[in-house]
């Protein structure tokens, strides 16, 4: 497991060319959040220690315990808390000097309620685009539109009051992407939904994510909605950054560890995956683990199990769960992860 | 992200100037207030005292009128420093009315749904979100006090004559003036007020208490100490004060000479004052509070 969390761990520079989904190669030089020595106190209590580092990837998770420096992560970003230290960079713009101009392209889901009671759906969201410069006209057509997008087409004329807790996040989003943002940070987008909504949350993440117009950083407790949004992850604790990490590497380097389980005379078998260059340990008296050459393929382990009689029951990827990585930073000491896990301060 | 598209786009029409985004608020608000009928008749029973001067201008100047009435309206009623003193309390009291009515929910009600977030995450200032909320009081109350009270000073000057005029422009600053002083008092108050108490019917009652009050405790510290200085901790005081001087009527409420505060006091003490509920306010507007 160590190292496999230790191999996952890339130096944030170097993974600015591995983000896919892009239809902005021009602007891939340009990293999303550069975190330049970062430092947040609360009444001299440190909040968040010294971030550094830089991320470049269309979806980020955050992810780290409660009270870990998460939201604070983020409202510093947005410029509702002053850096005690530091300062970061969003889109190349310092977050000290250029607080309006960044927030321009900044979409925001708050983790808490939040809405204007008394107040049409369209008209918050139409408000809300309004405050983010766009005229009148635009911001109510926009409004419908993103209504339309989250779902909430047909009920935009309710009053916000009257929603269900699913249906507020929803129109939380709409406010968030009212105005097309670049970066669009989601606090908890999936707090408090029941399954089907929260699926069509993570529906419509993904499908901002792929559109490829907008970043999305995902702030999440929940394991799950982190894996199935977003490619790079960001594991905070105690204010320090514990593990920065590409699942989409992640995802295709563990694709070459396999365990598989046979029936049969597997001699002859492991024989001649062994001749294929596969590297091979025998676990048990019917299992047996491999790492596959970049050559060889899953059909040609079939093709060698149907040649030497052997039936092949089960063939798992090993692969290390966010899950298992997100634990593994939670029990790595003190959480100054920076340069535990190898992370460099990119790009300058 | 068009309707029948279901995709995300971004924006890529023009934006609106900056300066001008804090209109946003007060735009929205008035939506909001004029669907309600009490206020749309409140509203225009604000225009009631200055029509009834414009007529009163009207028949000063219109002989065949004065004549059919069979009295002085000129001895009676005299177009002058007065006339418009007296236009100028008549209208702040309305102004006070619709403050108490509209005031107290402009604030609490972002604050009662965590909705400052969702204002400050935007290119939007906690500066211009608060002027804009005082926009909304700023823009409905100068349209009950200091525009008509200008118009009537207009309409008086163009029956009287460019003399006229001219030797009683003060008028028309103290108009400007003291409609502002009122004006700008009663927008701080509200919002800070709004700020800071929740609950819609306990805010009404808080700037209704604070007038109350502060000319309750005036009035004591007077009182037992035997001096005038405890006028400035009352409100009404302090703009009667400042409402005097303007227009050129020094203690025109007949009190003792040994309770009339000093002009540059008054000043003074409401500068203070204003200053007090800016201070407030910077400490509730805020996107989220940091327990420390």
């Amino acid at each position: 497991m160590e190292n496999a969390i230790n191999s996952s761990v890339e130096p944030l520079a170097s993974v600015a060319i591995l983000s896919e989904g892009s239809d902005e190669p021009a602007k891939l030089a340009e990293p999303v959040i550069h975190l330049d020595g970062l430092s947040v106190q609360f009444g001299g209590r440190p909040i968040l220690k010294e971030l550094r580092g830089e991320l470049r990837g269309r979806a980020i998770g955050l992810l780290g315990p409660n009270g870990a420096g998460k939201t604070t992560l983020i409202h510093t970003l947005l410029g509702f808390h002053p850096p005690s230290s530091g300062t970061a960079h969003i889109f190349g713009r310092d977050i000290r000097k250029e607080a309006k101009p960044i927030r321009t392209q900044i979409g925001y889901l708050p983790e808490r309620d939040s809405f204007i009671a008394n107040m049409t759906c369209v008209h918050f969201v139409r408000l809300m685009a309004e405050l983010s410069g766009l005229p009148s006209e635009a911001a109510l057509e926009r409004a419908h539109e993103a209504l339309f997008y989250v779902g909430l087409g047909e009920a935009r004329y309710r009053q916000l009051g009257t929603y269900s807790l699913g249906m507020k996040q929803l129109a939380k989003l709409a406010q968030a992407i009212v105005h097309g943002p670049r970066l669009i940070f989601l606090d908890e987008p999936t707090n408090g939904l029941d399954p089907p909504a929260r699926q069509r949350m993570i529906e419509l993440v993904r499908q901002i994510r792929d559109s490829g117009k907008a970043h999305i950083l995902l702030s999440s407790h929940l394991l799950r909605d982190v894996e199935e949004c977003c490619e790079e992850i960001l594991i905070i604790k105690d204010g320090s950054i514990a593990v920065y990490c590409n699942l989409e590497e992640e995802r295709r380097a563990n694709r070459k560890f396999l365990e598989l389980e046979t029936r049969g005379d597997r001699e002859a078998f492991v024989e001649a995956i062994g001749s294929l260059g596969c590297e091979y340990a025998l676990t048990s008296e019917r299992r047996l683990k491999l790492v596959l050459q970049n050559d060889v393929d899953i059909r040609d382990l079939y093709q060698l199990a149907g040649a030497h009689k052997v039936q092949i029951r089960r063939l798992n990827f090993k692969r290390d769960s966010l899950e298992d990585i997100f634990l593994k930073a939670m029990e790595s000491g003190n959480g100054d992860g920076n340069r535990a896990a190898g992370m460099r301060e990119g790009g300058k | 992200m068009a309707v029948h598209e279901h995709a995300y786009k971004p924006y890529a029409g023009p934006l609106t100037p900056v300066w001008s985004r804090f209109l946003i608020i007060p735009r929205h608000a008035y939506r909001d207030v004029f669907a309600s009928k009490l206020y749309t008749a409140l509203f225009a029973l604000c225009f009631v005292c200055p029509l009834v001067m414009a007529i009163l201008i009207y028949l000063h100047h219109n002989l065949t009128a004065m004549a059919a009435l069979s009295i002085s309206l000129k001895d009676i009623v005299p177009i002058n420093g007065f006339f418009f003193q007296f236009f100028v309390g008549t209208q702040t009291f309305f102004a006070f009315v619709l403050t108490v009515l509209m005031g107290p929910p402009l604030i609490s009600r972002d604050l009662a749904n965590n909705a400052l977030p969702l204002y400050l995450c935007r290119p939007f200032s906690r500066a211009e979100y608060v002027i804009g909320k005082m926009s909304v009081l700023l823009i409905l109350i100068s349209a009950i006090t200091w525009i008509p009270g200008e118009l009537l000073f207009l309409f008086q000057s163009y029956l009287e004559g460019a003399g006229w005029a001219a030797s009683n422009l003060w008028i028309a600053g103290a108009v400007f003036v003291g409609s502002w002083t009122w004006i700008l008092l009663l927008a701080m108050l509200s919002v800070t007020i709004s700020a800071w108490v929740k609950w819609r019917l306990a805010a009404s009652a808080a700037l209704f208490g604070l007038f109350i009050i502060s000319n309750a405790i005036g009035f004591m510290v007077n009182g037992v100490l035997q001096t005038r200085w405890g006028g400035l901790f009352n409100l009404t005081f302090i703009m009667k004060t400042i409402e005097d001087s303007l227009f050129r009527a020094p203690n025109s409420a007949g009190l003792p000479s040994w309770m009339v505060l000093p002009t540059s006091a008054a000043w003074i003490m409401l500068a203070l004052f204003l200053a007090f509920c800016l201070f407030l306010l910077t400490r509730r507007v805020r996107a989220y509070e940091v327990v420390r």
